[in-house]
């Protein structure tokens, strides 16, 4: 059975893709950066601190997280990750955005071709439901549909 | 948001389509954070993350050579983040293969770009921007545009003035554009505490395992620090900077922490005491034992956890004039309690570049040099994300490197100990 969220479009778009997990804050950074060195196509996370993402592949997926943490140069990756079509299907935080999340979701719509839906204060009943594999569909007014 | 005139003509494309570009860019960052308006950047001098030209970033520097063709340059000068390549820190063939030629490819390109974007000068790249020698330390209420999480860490916390966790590109942005926009931790109500953190251990906790707890308890919320003056004292002495610069970067690497107040101490923190804190604030507890615990819960991703380390970095962020005094004492003192003349690991101290030159002339640098330790201005973060590098049993103190490497964690005289020689 469906169950559908309702959030804030920070960049309206739609897609659907399987949802992949993170309970604890994304390191941007330490989660993309290894992947890109390696040019891993299926752009695996190689933050070891994240037990809930280490080692699976985040391109494609409909990336389900509180919010991003660690290093300033977070919002640069993002925007490299989309520019070079390596990002997440989508993004969906459960709380509001933080600020380089926002500064590489921003940096991607602004200056590159890129599309990826991005929604932030789904709730933390979201995270709480929503579990790695479930299809998730977002529409371009902010709400996500999970099954 | 409500833009002056000549900001929303440069938004409408006044000054072109690059710079419509980046006024959309800052605005749409306003507006996902309610800001009502742009404040114009009041620092003397910037500071951008991005130092490093690494290959798999191309798209950032064909987006920098689209602003410099466009004549969208920095208004004010800035430093940068250190450099990822310095030939005296030890690497093989191989290494140094992979670093010139595939990884930092795009490294000259990208500091000719910073020479025309307005880098201070060609020593303007450390972390630790704002320390004297360098010479980029703000002013108590300046509204910066800076990325690089330790130092507006540091900047807002220790030096009081006021920045976001502005991500790398966008703080660029903002200097070019002279104008940031105005939320969270430019605010005053941005800047209250979330959260009380009460520091009940039984000596002086070790700063980089201090800010690990705390960052990843908090994570991007503001944390109110009781009972670390008890360890500190009241004043900001250098000892006293050192420890916080150790402090908030761990903070805001293990966590996303962007400002913190240390009761009696830091300049908020003295001036408004418990009025800076939210009600009902949490408390978060650290004793000994949540140290132990926090350390504990470090994963150790060495393909073999016993292998001998093979290099040791101590400096990240960089160090200090008086660290790198304390260090060379503890390191001379430790390896003559041993009979020893040299470190037994590998090891590099990093520091800024003017940092390092004022070392070089003190004499205490003959005795650092004596003992085998490398003097650097290396970010051993960029040194170390490569697949080279990152199967190497690397040792550090910083909770940073840690964090986004395959480093591992010791605490400083346990880092000490490892590199003379161990236990005796």
């Amino acid at each position: 059975m469906a169950k559908v969220f309702k959030g804030r479009p920070i960049v309206a778009g739609k897609c659907t893709a399987p949802a992949l997990v993170s309970h604890g804050g994304f390191n941007t950074l330490a989660s993309f950066q290894m992947a890109m060195m390696f040019g891993d196509k299926s752009v695996k996370c190689g933050d070891q601190n994240n037990a809930d993402l280490y080692k699976k592949p985040m391109k494609g997926t409909a990336l389900c997280l509180p919010q991003t943490i660690g290093s300033t140069t977070g919002g640069m990756v993002l925007y490299t990750a989309c520019a070079t079509n390596n990002q997440p299907a989508c993004m969906l935080f459960s709380k509001t955005i933080d600020s380089l999340a926002a500064s590489g979701a921003i940096l991607a719509e602004v200056w590159t071709d890129a599309s990826m839906p991005v929604v932030d204060e789904l709730g933390e009943e979201f995270l709480d439901y929503v579990q790695d594999g479930m299809s998730i569909t977002v529409a371009p007014d902010g709400t996500v549909t999970v099954e | 948001m409500e833009l002056t005139r000549e900001q929303q003509d440069i938004l409408n494309g006044s000054q072109g389509e690059v710079m419509a570009k980046v006024m959309k860019s800052l605005v749409m960052y306003g507006e996902t954070f309610g800001a009502d308006r742009m404040v114009p950047v009041t620092s003397e001098y910037g500071h951008t993350v991005i130092s490093f030209g690494i290959g798999v970033m191309k798209p950032v520097y064909d987006l920098y050579d689209q602003l410099i063709k466009a004549g969208a340059l920095s208004k004010q000068k800035f430093s940068a983040d250190p450099l990822p390549l310095d030939k005296n820190v030890p690497s093989n063939l191989i290494q140094d293969l992979v670093f010139k030629k595939f990884m930092y490819s795009q490294q000259d390109r990208y500091e000719k770009q910073l020479e025309k974007l307005g880098i201070l000068s060609p020593d303007a790249y450390t972390c630790a921007c704002y320390l004297d020698e360098v010479g980029n330390k703000p002013k108590k209420g300046d509204v910066l545009s800076w990325a690089e999480s330790s130092a507006v860490v540091y900047a807002n916390s220790v030096l009081g003035a006021r920045c976001n966790r502005n991500s790398g590109m966008l703080e660029l942005m903002g200097s070019i554009v002279g104008y940031v926009p105005y939320f969270g931790l430019l605010t005053d109500d941005g800047r209250k505490a979330d959260w009380i953190v009460e520091v009940r251990t039984t000596k002086k906790p070790e700063a980089q395992l201090l800010g690990s707890a705390i960052g990843m308890k908090v994570m991007e919320q503001v944390p109110y620090v009781k009972g670390l003056d008890k360890w500190l004292g009241t004043e900001l002495t250098d000892d006293v900077c050192a420890y916080l610069k150790d402090f908030g970067a761990a903070t805001a690497s293990n966590g996303a922490v962007g400002l913190y107040h240390i009761e009696n101490l830091t300049p908020e923190a003295v001036e408004q005491g418990e009025s800076l804190i939210r009600e009902g604030a949490p408390v978060y507890v650290v004793d000994d034992a949540e140290l132990e615990r926090v350390k504990a819960s470090y994963p150790v991703v060495w393909k073999d956890p016993a292998a001998k380390p093979k290099l040791c970095f101590i400096g990240c962020p960089h160090l200090t004039i008086a660290q790198l005094n304390s260090w060379t004492e503890r390191i001379t003192a430790a390896l003559a309690a041993k009979g020893l003349k040299k470190v037994t690991v590998p090891t590099v101290m990093t520091a800024a570049p003017a940092t390092g030159d004022k070392f070089r002339e003190m004499p205490e640098y003959k005795q650092l040099e004596s003992a085998g330790v490398v003097l650097s201005y290396i970010c051993p973060l960029m040194y170390m994300n490569n697949p080279l590098s990152g199967k190497m049993p690397v040792i550090t103190c910083s909770n940073k490197l840690r964090t986004y490497t395959t480093a591992r964690y010791y605490t400083e005289d346990e880092l000490l100990d490892i590199i003379t020689g161990g236990a005796k």
